[in-house]
């Protein structure tokens, strides 16, 4: 504990001594680009955590800190509000517009976001250019256009020093990194890190995705804005470009640069894009003979030479030359996290699928089926390929919607609920195709999947507040590990394991949401022999704890000695259902499983 | 405000430029469903085929030929590292796909400069352009995606941004910030009811129509049509069946490309072109792609007609200055309707 708080601590020291000590031997030519290179880091701050942590991509950052620019220019001027109130209010406008664009376009593929916010890059840029009775248009808007507006003050003394102002600035690098840093070990940062490798998988442990996706959005477009509302009263002068297109597509290449999953990247970025960008502005014209941004034809092809050769950016080739930082250990004695109350009586029916059908365009994956989940048992769902088995458990999971019928689950309709509300009143999943971080420990996978058990917020979350709660979660995460036996591999990368094993981290992670429903998606494929006898006491255990299975599984062997009952679908509709025994004998079953898999049963 | 003249007038010229976007938007849904890359830079390939012809009116020699050759000079070495990343030891490797980019390169160097110096007819200037231009198609997608062929739409997308600067810049660098003019393809122009159409505007009408139908009886009555979009439907599949992923994106980014240098060379003589006046003709198209959900070919292309149209129409009647800002801010309405229409929640997944 003392070890890991002291590395970290000295790594902070290191900094904010690097941070206050630099600016004092710096002429003004360099304290400008110092400057320039922390109100990039805000903006890249932002969109690391965009990109690099939630998967999505903006192309409008430049704009947002156009808006937090213009609106605290306007504010201070014209309307003569306190400089700090006009930059509060230029970064709620953003995160006003943010929130109008993250409405109509996060709940479409990704990339939807991207076009949209170059789209409302181009439309801020227009309007700026051209409203110039308030924007002041291309000739921008300052004291030499007759719009003069106050600098920032602290205690009636106002920040015009080139010095005093690098340091303002570094300031709120320093107090957005270290919030960013929390937030991304945070319950909530743990969560937006899920969205990056698969949506479904975070809506299964109960992650509101869209909500998440939109928080993301908007600090990214807060952090912009505030970036945006310094350099105005830096500058005490803007213009149109601040809000360009090329400022956000360099924004962009700042991202790639620093290593577009790293929020200390995202200081170093901008640091190699400042200079670069100095230097190329001054030779390449010399080279070219003839003046002009040539500069963008080298960034064009680091681009595309770093997404090729080192997407984790340039700043991991340093980071490996120092020790890695030591684990957290496990506080073992934390309070367990909040239980739910098993209270109903077992054999009464737990899950009902009522003559639900899908359809796929002109295909019926799934033909009017309908069966019941008892509590306490195990139930296989058996069938051939295609025969509509995932599908089935996308629909009771709620990742997709059933074009008839209906699901209800302790007796209340559940087939009109988003999947991580579902996931909330107690079904957890593992996944047929594996869904785990690889570059995160089978520890922290697992804490997520206690998502839906936790509660911090995202400002407790910003600021380390989330107290007991998160070791209590490790704690727990810990236990989950030990009853699938990979407890000694807690601290392992989840991408270090076998397929097979890490099928099993995915168990612990559904048994971390403390379900009393788990839907097991081909649990033993890639098991060997003795891993799949494991499997079946694991099994065998949970339902002695009180949870129930559902059960899709190839392993013939398995699924006969393990359930109680089985259904068995073809073409999406059900072909037989009963015993072990029964289904065995099914000349029905029999036939439809003619060929390879007919011999194992 | 109203007179028939005046509408007439701008559908015309809506028209003219919405064929235009429409070529775009074909471009960038062909490519968008066959390889899953968003191309921003579509549009820069209609500057470099105009301002190539400019170059070659003039007795220049077109920058983009020193782009195809610094380009298939990388393309042999990048085969060679591919194959000596396979484990092939030095002395073990094909001897072909190192030659034949040099090759190539060769024969372009030796044979394009005496021509360019020859003063040729018009025509055949335009043929060097159109094909130099496409020729970059398989260069670059050779050079910029290939190289990561499992890569998310994410990085495709940022690969392509810095397709779009690169070749913005190589723009800059041929050709400097001077707009460029080319002739039409004939001169005058003809009283269509009350207003007055040019020639060249016909032209482009008629070239891009045949164009669209052309690309429409490849898709559906070819075989290498149908092939493309049954990659576009099912990577793996289409590779069951013997079509290999890197030739249909290299096939489908060449059409694209190809439809981008022919709208080059359409438009230059009506609106004159810029190294940077590409970006927005392909943002354009973007906004017609879009409203085709980026896969519907038809609806992007009519989207893209529409474009042009409001384009005009809300430049006369609106404000010119604006007429940028209302273009894009048409992706509001469609991307709301997209929103509110899916039910899924696995439109959430890339």
């Amino acid at each position: 504990m003392r070890n890991y708080l002291s590395f970290e601590g000295l790594s902070w020291l290191v900094f904010v001594l690097f941070v206050i000590i630099v600016p004092l031997f710096l002429s003004s030519f360099y304290l400008r680009l110092m400057s320039l290179i922390g109100l990039y880091s805000l903006v890249v701050m932002g969109l690391v955590l965009l990109t690099g942590y939630a998967g999505l991509a903006s192309l409008g950052q430049a704009a947002f800190m156009g808006v937090g620019a213009y609106t605290a220019a306007i504010l201070s001027s014209r309307f003569a509000l306190n400089p700090w109130l006009s930059m509060i209010a230029g970064i709620l406008l953003a995160v006003l517009i943010a929130w109008l664009i993250g409405l109509i376009t996060l709940r479409l593929k990704g990339h939807f976001l991207a076009l949209a916010t170059l789209a409302w890059g181009l439309v801020i840029t227009g309007i700026l250019r051209n409203w110039i009775s308030v924007t002041g248009g291309n000739t921008g808007f300052g004291s030499a256009t007759g719009n003069r507006f106050p600098p920032l003050s602290i205690l009636g003394y106002p920040l015009r020093d080139e010095r005093l102002y690098t340091y303002l600035i570094w300031f709120f690098v320093l107090l957005v990194l270290f919030l960013s840093l929390n937030l991304m070990r945070s319950r909530m940062g743990l969560a937006i890190k899920a969205l990056r490798t698969g949506s479904i998988a975070a809506a299964s442990f109960g992650v509101n995705v869209s909500q998440l996706k939109m928080l993301t959005f908007l600090l990214a477009a807060a952090f912009a804005a505030l970036a945006g509302a310094l350099f105005a009263f830096k500058e005490l002068f803007i213009d149109p470009k601040i809000a360009d297109l090329s400022t956000s597509i360099n924004l962009l290449i700042m991202a790639v640069m620093g290593g577009i999953g790293s929020l200390t990247g995202a200081i170093f970025g901008p640091g190699l894009f400042v200079f670069l960008e100095s230097f190329l502005q001054e030779y390449l014209p010399w080279l070219i003979g003839r003046s002009g941004n040539y500069e963008i034809i080298a960034f064009g092809f680091i681009l595309i030479f770093i997404l090729h050769r080192a997407r984790q950016g340039l700043l991991p080739l340093l980071r490996d030359l120092l020790p890695a930082s030591p684990v957290k250990p496990i506080n073992h004695q934390a309070e367990p996290l909040p239980k739910r109350i098993l209270d109903r009586a077992e054999g009464e029916v737990l899950l009902r699928v009522d003559d639900v059908s899908k359809n796929f365009g002109g295909l019926r994956a799934v033909d009017s089926l309908s069966f019941e989940v008892k509590r306490g048992e195990i139930l296989g769902l058996i069938g051939p390929n295609g025969a509509g088995k995932s599908t089935m458990f996308n629909l009771i999971t709620g990742v997709l919607r059933l074009s008839e019928g209906e699901i209800s689950f302790k007796d209340s309709l559940i087939s009109k609920l988003a999947p991580h509300q579902i996931a909330q009143r107690g079904i957890a999943r593992t996944f047929q195709h594996l869904n785990l971080i690889g570059n995160m420990s089978l520890l922290d996978n697992v804490v997520l999947g206690g998502y839906g058990r936790t509660k911090a917020n995202v400002w407790q979350g910003m600021l380390g507040l989330e107290g007991g709660e998160r070791e209590r979660a490790r704690a727990e995460a810990h236990r989950q590990l030990k009853r699938v036996g990979l407890a000694e591999q807690s601290f392992e990368r989840a991408d270090s394991l076998a397929l097979g094993k890490q099928r099993l981290v995915e168990i612990a992670r559904a048994l971390m949401a403390d379900p009393e429903l788990i839907l097991l998606d081909e649990p033993a494929a890639g098991l060997r022999k003795h891993e799949k006898a494991e499997l079946i006491d694991l099994i065998r255990k949970l339902k002695a704890e009180g949870i129930t299975v559902l059960l899709v599984e190839h392993d013939m062997e398995l699924v006969m000695t393990l359930c109680e009952r089985i259904v068995v679908v073809n073409y999406g509709t059900k072909l037989a259902e009963g015993s072990p025994k029964a289904i065995k004998q099914n000349p029905k079953v029999l036939e439809a499983y003619l060929g390879s898999e007919s011999a194992s049963l | 405000m109203f007179e028939p003249a005046i509408i007439l007038t701008l559908l015309i010229d809506g028209l003219t430029n919405g064929a235009i976007y429409a070529m775009m938007a074909l471009g960038i849904v062909v490519l968008y469903s066959v390889t899953s890359v968003i191309n921003v830079a579509q549009g820069e390939f209609v500057m470099l085929s105009a301002l190539s012809i400019a170059s070659l009116r003039a007795a220049k020699i077109p920058g983009v030929l020193y782009i195809a050759v610094v380009g298939l000079i990388f393309w042999s070495i990048f085969n060679a590292l591919a194959m000596m990343r396979q484990g092939a030891a030095p002395r073990q490797l094909k001897i072909w796909p190192i030659l034949w980019p040099l090759f190539l390169a060769g024969l372009l160097i030796s044979v394009v400069p005496p021509l360019a110096k020859a003063h040729l007819p018009y025509p055949l200037q335009i043929f060097i352009a159109v094909v130099l231009t496409t020729l970059l198609g398989p260069i670059c997608y050779r050079l910029v995606l290939e190289p990561l062929p499992k890569a998310s739409i994410l990085v495709f997308l940022i690969l392509a941004i810095g397709l779009h600067l690169a070749l913005t810049g190589l723009g800059l660098a041929f050709w400097g910030p001077q707009p460029y003019d080319l002739p039409p393809f004939s001169k005058g122009g003809m009283i269509l009811g009350p207003a007055y159409v040019s020639y060249q505007a016909l032209w482009l009408l008629a070239i891009s129509a045949l164009l669209m139908l052309a690309l429409y009886l490849f898709f559906n009555h070819t075989i290498y049509g149908k092939a493309l979009r049954a990659a576009a439907v099912n990577r793996l599949g289409a590779r069951l069946m013997g079509i290999s992923a890197v030739r249909a994106g290299r096939l489908s980014f060449s059409i694209s490309v190809f439809l981008s240098a022919v709208a080059g060379v359409l438009i230059t003589p009506i609106t004159k072109m810029v190294y940077d006046f590409g970006f927005l003709i392909g943002l354009k198209g973007f906004v017609g792609a879009i409203i085709g959900g980026l896969t519907n070919p038809v609806i992007a292309a009519l989207g893209a007609i529409f474009v042009g149209v409001a384009e005009q129409f809300s430049a006369f009647y609106i404000s010119s200055a604006y007429k940028d800002v209302i273009v894009f801010l048409l992706i509001i309405p469609v991307l709301l309707l997209r929103s509110l229409q899916h039910q899924d929640f696995e439109e959430h997944v890339d």
